[in-house]
């Protein structure tokens, strides 16, 4: 099982914070989002939204989830 | 050197932090705080900040130890709020101590500017009992990129 985090405007849009996705094995990342709602998934895959696996900000260019995993999608930021 | 980073959940109470961050450094010939507030206004209700536990509190930490990089300091405090807040209610607290003041505006100033749209944070506001997520302005970037 993988976690899947929709930060931001991305949580509304997937109607939930975030997602458990089983996984077979290890998993590409265009194959994950591939089983999603194609609405949502054009938005996950979006050039403004950057990825972090387990904590660490990641490249999705040949991203592959193992079993275990939180991936977080993060749309532009804005504070203060 | 006293650095402090706080990422806080409930409402604060600038004025307690100041005096504290004050107290702490008599050495410090200049103070520099800056306060961000809920700005009353154009029908807005409330605001709310989202985090993200694993990136939003660290980014922080490292953005404390740039700013100490970068300005002499003996102690900064970056303390940022998350959750829902009314008009009025502190946002960001960011206050700089140095022996002299122009260090602790510029380092203020860059503390801020980074808060604003290159740390883990997302933002929302309530009109008219409608949430609507808010991104950076172009302004904010063109205030980062003054940094290099």
């Amino acid at each position: 099982m993988a976690r899947l985090v929709f930060l931001g405007r991305l949580e509304d849009l997937a109607g939930t914070a975030g997602l458990v996705c089983p996984l077979p094995g290890p998993t590409a990342l265009a194959d994950l989002l591939a089983g999603l709602p194609t609405a949502l998934a054009e938005a996950l895959r979006g050039p403004r939204v950057r990825l972090a696996l387990n904590g660490m900000v990641v490249e999705a260019q040949g991203l592959v989830l193992a079993d275990g995993d939180e991936l977080a999608f993060l749309p532009p930021v804005s504070g203060g | 050197m006293v650095r402090e980073v706080r990422l806080v959940q409930q409402r604060f109470d600038p004025a307690v932090e100041m005096a504290a961050f004050a107290a702490a450094h008599p050495e410090a010939g200049g103070l520099v705080t800056f306060l961000g507030q809920v700005r009353l206004g154009d029908g807005v209700e409330a605001l709310e900040l989202k985090h993200y536990g694993p990136l939003t509190l660290p980014g922080m930490e490292a953005l404390a130890a740039t700013v100490l990089g970068r300005w002499a300091l003996d102690g900064l405090l970056i303390l940022h709020r998350s959750g829902v807040m009314e008009p009025g209610e502190p946002i960001v607290l960011v206050a700089a101590a140095s022996r002299h003041r122009r260090d602790a505006f510029a380092a203020a100033d860059f503390a801020m500017d980074h808060l604003k749209s290159d740390s883990w944070f997302w933002k929302r506001e309530r009109v008219g009992g409608e949430w609507r997520w808010i991104e950076p302005r172009e302004q904010d970037h063109a205030d980062l990129a003054r940094w290099g």
